[in-house]
């Protein structure tokens, strides 16, 4: 922020230093209810509260039971592995069927591509709670299906409905940090290389992906977050065997009480953390070697 | 300037139509046939069609009407990449993610050349254009001239028989413009390849090509070589596009063989070349080049004509001078001088008598 001018009124000064203490204000609010999280995670005790002992920072009000609880319990465990399970895959195809999307809209010969788009965006639009109840009926018919048609397992279906699902909520991510990418994208790139004697196919994976690559890692990365965090729909769509880390901290909150809901809710932020630095990290030193930006 | 005379066509266009919308043509049943081995320049101002022609050809818009050839064979049905025509584009569109050697390469990998095939190929086409030190940078670390330097590299290097070139100079400042210009015309008579260049420069048009198809309204208005162009306009368009140029607008008052005489609006009568003028009465603007009008009498060739001026303006411009005269009704007639230790420079408003030869003096359409 610049510093305040020599001839600055006094309304004027008054008004810089009320500025950075609303500014201080809000992002207070925004980060404090993340940030208090933290060291109630490490109570010795099963409390939700700070004890005596913690706020005198006497080091036996401290410990890392939750965690231990959290890496070693099996009713965290499987829900972990779940999340694990059902993110990845409905990023992969949230990024793909996303990507192909908004590369499709971006061309100028599609007719209705507004009307399209929109529609595509709608799973962000309409309140979840909605789509989830849309979702359980499309699933589970398409579950039913599944088990007698196809024969696969209760199990392997409520998965693979768990994942369609989730992917389905992170397409809009992708088509639109996708499309913001593309809006910079030098068409006669293409043409070149169409020129130059690569397919189609060759130029899309040597010369249009690797351009557009930090808008669909963005999207992918919002993708996973989605449904890394996602409790509606899969409480919804899934069955007990599909529960995630988000469905057992629900479930926790409601039945228990436990600090582990907090050491959960604290490698969560940590993980979230560690992903978007890497990414932005990652973009940046891509554009960098692109020259398309200073570093 | 040499004249490639070569009947088998190497490019053809025949009969070819092209509209966007179903209803305008952007091109006009266009005919022309390239040979082997010209530097053919598709010259007209923006909108003519001469950039719908080139993509029509380097297959990225499908003619609507008609049959494009190639070495023969009609290539409508051909998509781009199974063209095998190198082509450089007004902005570069060199790859940014990639290194100046990767883009080389690019064309080469996908042709599944060897790599050490293609490191060769690579250094002897960067060496071509003068960049062979610059392998190892990034598109965005070069300047215009030398981005451009590369994709005429990165066109080259595949070995085309055809290349494409869609204004490459536009986006360069005038002296590194002359340079490539230069270049370009050499490289590409040195590696025998027929070039089709599409510029609205007509400058650029003269001093780089065997023939220029001069284009305006979807239609070639004439195809010739440079100097044919410019010292023989076949229409008022051509003459008034092709460098600077007077008109004098009159009446066709009689028709021989190769001469005609005009009867100016101020009532002068003049002699000049019938271009394509038809019929005693028609309404002709006779074209005379700045430079071919003599104001130094002692210097006038037997058989000029003579008509009476009044200087209006001059101005000095280094190597030339350029005065504008009033003649025969018109504030606009100007003559170019050479600045040289004889020559006057004339003062606004004194009366001269001015002169050309019949013969560089030419009745075209009104």
């Amino acid at each position: 922020m610049s510093a305040l001018p020599i001839y600055a009124t006094t309304g004027q000064k008054i008004w810089h230093y009320t500025f950075r203490v609303i500014v201080g204000l809000i992002l207070f609010f925004l980060v404090a209810p993340i940030l208090i999280i933290i060291p109630l995670s490490f109570n010795a005790q099963s409390f939700f509260t700070f004890t005596p002992e913690m706020l005198a920072l006497d080091p036996d009000g401290y410990s890392l039971r939750h965690y231990r609880d959290f890496f070693t319990n099996p009713d965290w465990i499987r829900p972990l592995q779940n999340s694990l399970i059902i993110a990845p895959f409905a990023t992969i195809i949230s990024v793909s069927l996303g990507t192909l999307a908004a590369i499709g809209l971006s061309q100028s010969h599609v007719p209705y591509r507004r009307t399209i788009m929109a529609i595509m965006i709608s799973p962000m639009i309409v309140p979840l709670i909605i789509s989830a109840t849309g979702m359980f009926f499309f699933y589970s018919q398409l579950g039913l299906w599944m088990e007698s048609a196809l024969g696969f397992s209760r199990s392997f279906t409520g998965y693979v409905k768990v994942i369609l699902a989730h992917a389905a909520l992170g397409i809009p991510f992708v088509i639109i940090t996708v499309t913001a990418t593309l809006v910079g994208f030098d068409h006669s790139l293409t043409r070149a290389a169409a020129n130059m004697g690569a397919t189609p196919t060759q130029t899309f994976f040597k010369v249009q992906m690797p351009l557009i690559l930090p808008g669909v890692v963005s999207g992918g990365l919002f993708a996973f977050i989605t449904s890394f965090d996602e409790v509606v729909v899969v409480l919804f769509v899934g069955a007990a065997a599909q529960k995630t880390l988000p469905w057992q901290m629900f479930t926790g909150l409601r039945e228990q009480i436990s600090p582990t809901i907090l050491a959960a809710a604290t490698v969560l932020v940590a993980v979230s953390i560690v992903l978007l630095t890497t990414v932005e990290l990652l973009r940046r030193r891509s554009e960098r070697l692109r020259g398309l930006s200073p570093s | 300037m040499q004249q490639v005379k070569n009947d088998d066509a190497f490019v053809a266009f025949e009969r070819v139509q092209k509209s966007y919308d179903g209803e305008s043509l952007v091109v006009k049943d266009l005919n022309l046939t390239v040979p082997k081995g010209e530097f053919l320049t598709l010259l007209g101002p923006s909108g003519s069609g001469k950039t719908t022609c080139l993509m029509m050809l380097a297959g990225f818009e499908t003619a609507t009407h008609g049959d494009i050839r190639l070495d023969g064979k009609s290539v409508n049905n051909i998509p781009p990449h199974k063209r095998g025509i190198g082509m450089v584009f007004q902005n570069y569109a060199l790859f940014p993610h990639m290194t100046v050697a990767e883009n080389l390469s690019f064309p080469l990998e996908v042709r599944k050349i060897g790599k050490s095939d293609r490191e060769a190929k690579v250094k002897r086409a960067l060496d071509m254009v003068q960049m062979g030190d610059f392998g190892a940078r990034r598109p965005a670390q070069m300047s215009g001239g030398q981005q451009q330097r590369v994709a005429l590299a990165r066109a080259l290097v595949f070995e085309p028989e055809l290349v494409l070139m869609d204004e490459p100079l536009g986006a360069l400042d005038k002296q590194l413009r002359e340079t490539l210009q230069f270049e370009i015309t050499n490289l590409a008579h040195e590696l025998g390849i027929t070039v089709v260049y599409v510029t609205h420069d007509q400058t650029e048009a003269l001093t780089m090509s065997d023939r220029v198809a001069v284009f305006q309204d979807g239609r070639i208005q004439q195809l010739a070589t440079p100097d044919d162009l410019y010292e023989r306009p076949q229409n008022s368009f051509v003459a008034q596009f092709i460098g600077e140029n007077n008109t004098l607008t009159g009446v066709v008052q009689d028709i021989s063989n190769d001469r005609c005489t005009v009867r100016l609006d101020s009532g002068d009568v003049i002699e000049a070349m019938p271009a394509n003028v038809k019929a005693v009465g028609d309404r002709t603007k006779v074209s005379i080049r700045p430079e071919r009008v003599e104001i130094d009498k002692t210097r006038l060739q037997p058989g000029a004509l003579t008509l009476k001026a009044e200087v209006l303006e001059f101005i000095y411009m280094g190597d030339i001078f350029r005065t504008r005269l009033r003649v025969a009704g018109t504030d606009e007639f100007v003559i170019k001088t050479r600045n040289a230790p004889d020559q006057v420079r004339l003062t606004p408003g004194t009366q001269i008598d001015i002169g050309w030869l019949p013969q560089d003096c030419r009745a075209l359409d009104a």
